[in-house]
């Protein structure tokens, strides 16, 4: 069963979570004996067939138009599909970004079938594919079998290593033939809001504060910290709602749900909402001055305390040890 | 102005899920039923169009087992329609998209309320799929939303940034938290409660339609193994270090 994946370019570069997604196919693809293909959708993209191949791609397909300098959902879709039917892939793979969620439920009904969310594990056995994918915004997790062909999935970031393996791909151009239709949900402009800052759902550290930090100017601390770590920073809602913190950084049930290495909660109570969007974890550390608070039921470490005296201790101590 | 919501029952987000007897689906017993958090959002969004533009409002719920709950809840915040459609799978999206297009199709809405996601399945597809087969343009995660006459300018929320679409009307739209300045969803008044047993609910049979895919198991996540407090207060410090760097190995 052939296998397609889509590289999602932002800012000119392949995204991270696009290669973890790449690797993982060639991973199935290997036992299956069949071949991976991308199809890598923009303008001026080509030069990142190169590094497509060095991550295992057979093939890249490249739809390369000036139309498509900003992302237009239904016209990637349908390059997509294109590259599918090149491929006669039996399965079509993406990162589950902001994007490749919008992409996804695209390629799915063009093909006339669903798509698979978020999904952190993947098996084909028989031709038939496989998912396992949080459901109930992580309070539960689903085994799902696609009963139609090809199946439609997006990976969730973070959880399948990405790995160069050494090898180069061919590049084919593909025509579309797009027509107006499929640019009237283009987008026209793209504002940065945080520009360099780590991504919440893609960071390997996080450190989040919520409403133990007890004033907005607090958060400096908990941004100190992340820069020590080199983290992304997030929220509880309960801080979201005061107008304390955006809600771009919320994680939760209605936030974000993310799973990196090492979570550092500071002054977060544990709200099974909370909870929902971050217990699969490798690595929770909590700072709470309450002892009795849920979150340390979730919690591999945690300190009993006061976060505005042990966050910045944390935070030297992590700056010496880190710089030895 | 039309206005259409697709508004999904959906446990309560207190809800301790516990696996049912079939290992494939949550037991129902003891669940609170709510309207998914970001259907409400729509629901407001929806409430605000209509103060300023006029027109009416219209709720629609696919519902497996024809329980109209939710949709109840939506009349009583103020919706000023309903359509129960009954039937349906739960759980997959392409069906459910297919279900709710087949109803709404010829019916003359201008905009298409959706939350981003369904805080069951959290499928991601379901507003995407309808507007594909609707021929409809489609903004997911919108961020901000305002009419100019025959087209809507878009916002929606990606890694780090905002996108800025256009979109002519009828459109689809999926709503994410913050919409226009909407943190809250409104709740029903004493009024509104008693006006929504008068308010009109349509209940039509879900079309039939393919089912893509199926779920075999239902599990909780791996339970996390036992943590523990490694100190009080500031001394506890360098030991927590320690900890992350030589038995996590997270540093
Ligand atoms: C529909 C719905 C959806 C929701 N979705 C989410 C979601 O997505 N994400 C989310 O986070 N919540 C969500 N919630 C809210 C959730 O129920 C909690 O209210 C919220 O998580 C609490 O935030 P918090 O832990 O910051 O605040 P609190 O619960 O007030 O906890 C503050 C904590 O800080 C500690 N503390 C106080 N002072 C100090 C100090 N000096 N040093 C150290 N610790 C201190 C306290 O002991 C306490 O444990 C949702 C709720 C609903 C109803
Ligand atoms: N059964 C349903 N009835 C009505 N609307 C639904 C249903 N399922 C999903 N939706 C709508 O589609 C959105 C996204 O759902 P999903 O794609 O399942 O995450 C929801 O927020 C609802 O607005």
């Amino acid at each position: 069963m052939n296998i397609l994946v889509f590289a999602e370019v932002r800012d000119g570069k392949l995204k991270k979570s696009s290669l973890e997604t790449l690797s993982e196919a060639v991973r199935l693809a290997k036992p299956l004996g069949s071949k991976v293909g991308v199809a890598l959708v923009g303008e001026g993209i080509k030069a990142h067939a190169e590094i497509l191949g060095k991550y295992g791609a057979a093939q890249v397909f490249a739809v390369d138009s000036p139309r498509l300098k900003y992302y237009a959902s239904e016209a990637v879709a349908r390059a997509v599909v294109a590259a599918h039917q090149k491929l006669g892939s039996g399965a079509i793979l993406m990162a589950a970004t902001a994007l490749g969620r919008d992409l996804a439920g695209g390629v799915a009904a063009l093909l006339g079938t669903g798509a698979a969310a978020d999904c952190t594990g993947v098996t084909i056995s028989g031709g038939k594919v496989q998912v396992r994918r949080p459901v109930y915004s992580g309070k539960a997790y689903a085994t799902v079998v696609f009963k139609k062909a090809p199946a439609v999935l997006s990976l969730r970031p973070n959880v399948f290593p990405a790995q160069e393996i050494g090898g180069t791909a061919t590049l084919e151009d593909l025509a579309v033939p797009f027509d107006d239709a499929d640019f009237r949900s283009a987008v026209k402009e793209v504002t940065a809001t945080a520009q360099g800052k780590v991504e919440l759902t893609e960071a390997s550290t996080i450190v989040s504060g919520g409403r133990g930090l007890q004033a907005p100017e607090n958060f400096k601390l908990r941004d100190d910290l992340a820069a020590v770590l080199g983290a992304a920073v997030g929220a509880s809602r309960a801080v979201v709602d005061n107008g304390w913190r955006p809600h771009s950084e919320q994680v939760g049930q209605t936030g974000k749900t993310v799973a990196p290495n090492l979570y550092v909660a500071i002054g977060i109570s544990g709200a099974i909402q909370h909870l929902a969007g971050m217990r699969t974890s490798k690595v929770i550390v909590a700072v709470n001055k309450d002892p009795d608070a849920p979150i340390f039921k979730a919690a591999t470490y945690g300190i009993v305390g006061d976060a505005m005296e042990i966050v910045p201790a944390l935070t030297q101590t992590l700056k010496k040890v880190l710089a030895s | 102005m039309n206005l259409a919501v697709c508004l999904k029952r959906v446990p309560d987000t207190t809800t301790k899920v516990k696996i049912g007897s079939d290992g494939k689906s949550i037991d129902p017993q003891g669940v609170e039923w709510a309207i998914s958090p970001y259907d409400e959002l729509a629901i407001e969004l929806a409430l605000r169009l209509k103060e300023k533009a006029g027109g009416e409002t219209v709720g629609i719920t696919v519902d497996r087992d024809g329980n109209d709950v939710a949709l109840r809840k939506a009349l009583a915040i103020g919706l000023d329609k309903g359509i129960l459609i009954k039937g349906g799978a739960n759980f997959d999206g392409w069906a459910t998209a297919q279900v709710l297009a087949a109803v709404l199709k010829g019916r003359p809405f201008d905009v298409l309320l959706f939350g981003k996601q369904a805080i069951d399945d959290d499928g991601f597809q379901v507003p995407t799929m309808v507007a594909q087969i609707l021929g409809l343009p489609r903004v997911n995660v919108c961020t901000a939303f305002e009419i100019e006459g025959t087209k809507a300018k878009c916002r929606r929320q990606i890694e780090g940034g905002e996108e800025q679409i256009e979109v002519s009307l009828p459109c689809v739209i999926s709503i994410q938290k913050g919409v226009n300045g909407i943190h809250d969803k409104r709740f029903p008044s004493m009024k509104g409660i008693m006006a929504a047993k008068s308010k009109p609910v349509e209940t039509v049979a879900a079309a039939a339609v393919d089912s893509s895919m199926e779920i075999v198991k239902l599990e909780l996540p791996p339970e996390r193994p036992p943590g523990r407090i490694v100190g009080k207060g500031v001394e506890a410090v360098p030991e927590l270090v320690r900890l992350l760097r030589e038995e996590a190995k997270v540093l």
